[in-house]
């Protein structure tokens, strides 16, 4: 196990100095030159001695490997560049938003285990009744349809039809938890619906393998109580595949993070990365990519890790 | 194992017949064993229908504005309404199927033409090759998939065919993975080591005597894949990133009736299904192919 995780961790610069590679190419496809982007005004209004000087200063006159490499030195001492768009360095303008994603992507979260887990779980448990079909059929339903539709149709009925709720804003759980709450149910729903149906199949999966182990056999045959053989000797086994599963959805949140945060106007990464784009603001795309990227290679790293360590019954060849 | 029964049974006398008149009968089987996958073979096959002969099967054009019938109620001339530009939605729903097919479709090929060879390269010659390309491989898994397609359709241009090859490039690492995972187990097999004693190459190998046995995984991931190509086309549609109105696109009708949906909530309403339907029965059939063709695949995809 331990070469397995001195490869793990070996990998995981590799694999974040492709990603740099890959998101350099591509930022550097983009047609039309940077310069004029960053100006915001049309090309024709420049002469061309105040261009070449800029260019020169960008280092945009270097060939590329150069400029690779130079980013990549930026990129080390944790300079990514400033916003065209917010006139503030790239990292402020990030670190501003997150809080709002990290509120709504755990709160997400946190109600996809809340809902999938004891689903999945008696889905399981009660295999073949009407309440397994019923869970079969609403994690089937989830995983197809798309959140922002899902998005759409609640605020259709809480805040068209029935008034209830807010269409827009975002207030902060630890300012203000009634008002963060109303602000909240709508999103988080939308975002946690996919999630949920995630979490509740391999729950129902996870707990069924383990259901059909020796032990839990072992406990039934000295008498324990259903119950207690479900939550203290299947559950605690069957978990522990889906913690993976959570941790591997982290893209999902993220994603699901830009089309949510758009539609009920959240100021969080997803909607700077969809402002960015528009905007034509470069340096800020390419810092939420990176930011994203990072995270989910992270989280991926984190999760082989307590995995390796924590079922010992995995052999890595 | 049922495949891997099937597979041994060639080499027997009498086996290739059996297997062919198993065949013979598998479809009918199929639809009594897995009755949710053939629903989403109908599904899909009224979908096809539509998309084809979507300027037959309704009068109006999918461009065709006209300012007195803005915002209509279905009825019978307008079974699902007309929009904000008074366009008829059931023919823009019918035209939308075209694009999300196509697009779902072509971007399951490109994933397949890059992602298999990859795959087949990188479990075959194993060693640095086969590090270097998974590296590769994390390194796109790492983009989550919507983001990887923005940032693609930025860099090449926002047309219908670079949205394609976008999203193409964010499933190709699913293929290389799978293929990869089944080559390096399929490699030790003794059909293989057969193949090499009597003198076949290695491309002879690689394409003539592995591959082919990964098929019916790659039918499995592309049905999966293709749903969600759909799906995150239909995404981009709806941010006004993916394909650019006037094309009719159901992510597209979507973003337009989110801005209507006071003075008319049931313009979303056949668009969101239509996205759903398209979603669901693809994932219906992929669950469905995957227990019928390699029941050994069961967690992989």
């Amino acid at each position: 196990m331990t070469a397995y995780l001195v490869r793990r961790f070996a990998q995981f610069p590799v694999v974040l100095l492709l990603v740099t590679l890959f998101l350099f190419v591509i930022m550097r496809a983009i047609p039309g030159d940077p310069v004029y982007a960053m100006m915001g005004e049309p090309e024709e209004s420049f002469d061309r001695e105040a261009l070449a000087a800029m260019r020169e200063d960008l280092g945009l006159d270097q060939p590329l490997p150069v400029q690779y490499v130079d980013w990549l030195a930026d990129l080390a001492r944790g300079d990514l560049g400033s916003s065209f768009l917010y006139r503030q360095p790239v990292h402020e303008q990030l670190i501003d938003r997150v809080p709002v994603t990290a509120q709504v992507g755990l709160l997400s979260v946190g109600l996809a285990v809340l809902i999938g887990i004891p689903c999945g779980t008696i889905a399981a448990v009660k295999r073949n009744s009407p309440i397994d079909m019923l869970v079969t059929v609403v994690a089937m339903f989830g995983i197809a349809v798309p959140n922002f539709w899902f998005a759409l149709l609640l605020i259709w009925v809480f805040v068209v039809w029935l008034g209830m709720l807010p269409a827009t804003g975002f207030t902060a759980v630890w300012e203000n938890p009634v008002d963060a709450f109303r602000t909240m149910a709508m999103p988080v729903t939308a975002l946690g619906l996919t999630l949920s149906a995630a979490v509740m199949r391999h729950t129902r999966s996870s707990v069924l393998d383990v259901l059909h182990q020796d032990h839990v056999r072992t406990a039934r045959a000295k008498g324990l109580p259903g119950g207690l053989v479900v939550t203290r000797h299947t559950l605690r086994n069957a978990l522990l595949p889906v913690v993976t599963i959570i941790g591997v959805q982290l893209g999902t949140v993220l994603a699901g993070s830009i089309v949510i945060e758009s539609i009920f106007a959240l100021p969080g990464l997803g909607r700077l990365t969809i402002e960015a784009i528009n905007g034509r603001d470069y340096p800020m795309v390419q810092g939420v990519v990176l930011l994203f990227t990072f995270m989910v290679l992270l989280v991926n790293l984190l999760t082989d890790l307590s995995y390796a360590i924590l079922d010992p019954r995995i052999r890595y060849g | 194992m049922a495949s891997e029964q099937m597979r041994t049974d060639v080499l027997e006398p009498g086996g290739a017949a059996a297997l062919r008149s198993r065949r013979r009968f598998r479809p009918l089987y199929l639809a009594r064993r897995h009755k949710l996958a053939a629903f989403a073979v109908v599904i899909l096959a009224m979908m096809i229908i539509i998309a084809i002969f979507a300027p037959v099967l309704t009068p109006h054009d999918p461009a065709e504005a006209d300012g007195r019938i803005r915002l209509e109620s279905p009825s019978l001339t307008h079974p699902f309404g007309t929009d904000g530009f008074g366009r008829d939605v059931m023919t823009r729903v019918f035209y939308g199927a075209r694009i999300s097919l196509q697009v779902g479709g072509i971007a399951v090929l490109v994933a397949v033409f890059i992602g298999v060879p990859l795959g087949l390269v990188s479990g075959y010659a194993g060693g640095f090759t086969d590090a270097f390309i998974m590296r590769l491989v994390d390194a796109v898994l790492a983009f989550p998939g919507l983001l990887l397609a923005l940032a693609l359709v930025l860099a090449l241009g926002p047309s219908i065919f670079n949205l394609m090859l976008a999203l193409g490039i964010g499933v190709a690492p699913v293929y290389a993975r799978l293929v990869r995972s089944q080559v390096l187990s399929l490699k030790e097999r003794d059909f293989v080591l057969a193949a090499r004693a009597s003198g076949a190459t290695d491309a002879r190998i690689m394409f003539g005597h592995v591959l082919p046995n990964t098929y019916s995984s790659i039918i499995v991931a592309s049905t999966l894949t293709m749903g969600v190509a759909i799906l995150t086309e239909a995404t981009l549609s709806f941010l006004g990133l993916g394909v650019r109105p006037p094309t009719p696109t159901w992510g597209g009708m979507l973003n337009e009736a989110g801005d209507l949906i006071y003075q008319s909530p049931y313009l979303m309403f056949f668009p969101g299904v239509a996205i759903f339907l398209a979603t669901l029965s693809l994932n219906l059939l992929g669950d469905g192919l995957r227990d019928a063709l390699d029941p050994n695949l069961r967690n992989r995809v």
